[in-house]
């Protein structure tokens, strides 16, 4: 869905549900992955229904991913770090998380 | 900075990084007022300036000069002396001034003497048939991965909507090398006639000149096409789009409706609140200086009511120059009639601009299997049939349906609630309200809860 126009910061490496994915430092972790082409971050807790970012201004919260352990947070808000585990959200929440 | 190192009062906190509150930081902390800004996103700007200070895209063409004048109102918040904290995200202010803000999973209360809400605007909710599709955006999304990354959409991209940043979108799309299929235009015919007294006004403003400018520029380039209805159709991801002119294939479906003031943490403070039926939306009721009906605290920049961009630096002026007043009366600040003359030429042609735009009934007031809340999949048809039962506010239904009680605590359907319950029930929005807000207006886990500094008296009260 979306390119980048220009290579501008260093290469960060994270891994989405175990996979590897390249993002660029001053990335936010719902721009990495619309970056990457990962086409939903979550599934609903209601329906299963999939959902992607949809705002990118922390209004929305349809990005909500787990992010080195911590579930529900709001990828549009957080910046990419190096080794960072981000997991998408299947339905409803674990427990524990 | 760490949630640790701030001190345990200011007085003064601005919150929000837009133009707003970077003016009203600015001015405060160089006339010798302790100032902390805090801001949730990664660097400062708010969404107009998005990305100022650290945006890939540096052929100043693409985001246009609007844009970069921006950089001038960062750079004085960093000469300024004013604390500016980035990833602070504040999720409660409470009448006494106390405000709860957490910084990398630490939380933090602290008090000031006064405090300037400066949490801006979001886009107004677009309830349409598909609108939670994966494939399905803001436009205000696209720039902002634009401005802060340098993303360009990709593939088949068409967007809808009404409103001078639809346009402003359009145009930084193409500059940058980027496809839009179509423009699917839903501003109603007749609000032209609405508009039109205000005509005058808005030929003098600074919009009219440039908005002829872009829409030519997008023109060129873009067919567009005027629709009365619009839907975003897929199984699992958006394929088409459906308007009452046709079908088209689309990878990328990006909407637009116009901004209403981001209400929650004004509210949540106990702030009061009026409809406003030109723009559709609520807003906190202020005095001349932005300050609201609760002592010590004002609201500034589009969270006052949208204006835009450059009126809300000055809206932010005029609230620190109160503040500055109150704080410390001997400080040197600026002339601020001067502030408020510049602050009316901003302001000029807003009232054409906001009739010419005003989205139709169709696009707010969603029928039937069209969700009107986005987080407890709540569709429109069990709004209205549960108004029709006799619920009488956007409270009782939120009882009934859990509408407004997912994680964006009403962010993206409180409008529509209201609105829906008004039209069902034959009343105005002013009449049926919104939702009641309580803080923690933003989630935090209870580990950050846990993180606050406890005094020995606390921990006595408590323990056996």
């Amino acid at each position: 869905m979306f390119k980048r126009l220009a290579e501008a910061g260093a290469a960060v490496a994270l891994t989405v549900d175990g996979k590897p994915v390249r993002a660029v430092s001053g990335d936010t972790v719902a721009a990495a992955l619309l970056a990457a082409g990962i086409d939903h971050c979550r599934t609903t807790p209601v329906t299963g229904a999939p959902r992607a970012p949809y705002c990118l201004m922390g209004i929305c919260f349809d990005c909500l991913v787990t992010i080195d352990g911590v579930g529900s947070r709001q990828a549009c808000l957080v910046p990419v770090s190096e080794g960072m585990k981000v997991e998408t959200q299947q339905g409803k929440r674990e427990a524990g998380r | 900075m760490n949630a640790v190192d701030l001190a345990s009062s200011y007085d003064l906190i601005v919150i929000g990084g837009g133009p707003a509150g970077l003016a009203a930081a600015s001015l405060a902390a160089r006339a010798g007022v302790s100032t902390v800004l805090f801001d949730e996103n990664p660097g400062v700007g708010g969404q107009i300036y998005r990305g100022i200070t650290s945006t890939p895209v540096t052929n100043r063409l693409i985001l246009g000069e609007d844009y970069w004048a921006g950089e001038a109102l960062a750079n004085e918040a960093e000469a300024s002396g004013a604390v500016v904290v980035n990833g602070a995200t504040v999720w409660s202010l409470d009448p006494e001034r106390v405000v709860g803000v957490s910084i990398a999973g630490k939380a933090r209360l602290i008090e000031a003497r006064r405090v300037i809400i400066a949490t801006g605007s979001q886009e107004r909710p677009f309830p349409i048939p598909g609108w939670t599709l994966p494939g399905v955006m803001t436009a205000g999304a696209a720039q902002t991965v634009l401005k802060a990354q340098g993303l360009l959409p990709d593939g088949r991209t068409v967007m809808a909507g009404t409103g001078p940043l639809m346009w402003l979108l359009a145009a930084q799309i193409l500059r940058a090398g980027g496809k839009i299929e179509a423009i699917l235009d839903t501003t109603p015919r007749r609000n032209f006639l609405r508009a039109s007294p205000h005509l005058p006004d808005f030929v003098l403003s600074p919009y009219f000149a440039k908005g002829l400018a872009l829409l030519r520029e997008v023109k060129a380039k873009v067919p567009v096409r005027r629709v009365s209805s619009v839907a975003a159709v897929g199984d699992g991801k958006l394929r088409e789009v459906v308007s009452d002119r046709g079908r088209m294939p689309a990878d990328l479906l990006l909407l637009h409706q116009g901004v209403v003031p981001n209400v929650n943490l004004a509210l949540a403070a106990g702030t009061a609140h009026a409809w406003n039926e030109r723009q559709l939306c609520f807003q906190p009721v202020l005095d001349d200086h932005f300050e609201s009906s609760v002592p010590g605290i004002a609201v500034a920049g589009d969270g006052a009511g949208i204006a835009g961009g450059t009126a809300a630096a000055e809206r932010g002026r005029i609230a620190a120059i109160a503040a500055v007043r109150a704080l410390k009366p001997a400080a040197a600040v600026p002339d601020p009639q001067s502030v408020r003359q510049r602050l009316r030429r901003e302001e000029m042609g807003r009232a054409f601009l906001d009739w010419l735009h005003r989205p139709a009934d169709s696009f707010r007031q969603p029928e039937g299997d069209t969700l009107a809340c986005r987080c407890e999949e709540v569709t429109a048809r069990q709004v209205r049939e549960t108004a029709d039962m006799g619920c009488e506010g956007p409270n009782q239904m939120k009882a009934f349906l859990r509408c407004g009680m997912g994680p964006c605590q009403g962010r993206l359907c409180g409008l529509t609630i209201t609105e829906l319950i008004a039209a069902q029930r034959k009343t105005t929005p002013a009449e049926v309200g919104y939702y009641r807000l309580r803080p923690p207006v933003k989630p935090i886990t209870l580990a950050e809860l846990a993180s606050l500094p406890i005094s020995e008296a606390e921990r006595k009260a408590v323990e056996r």
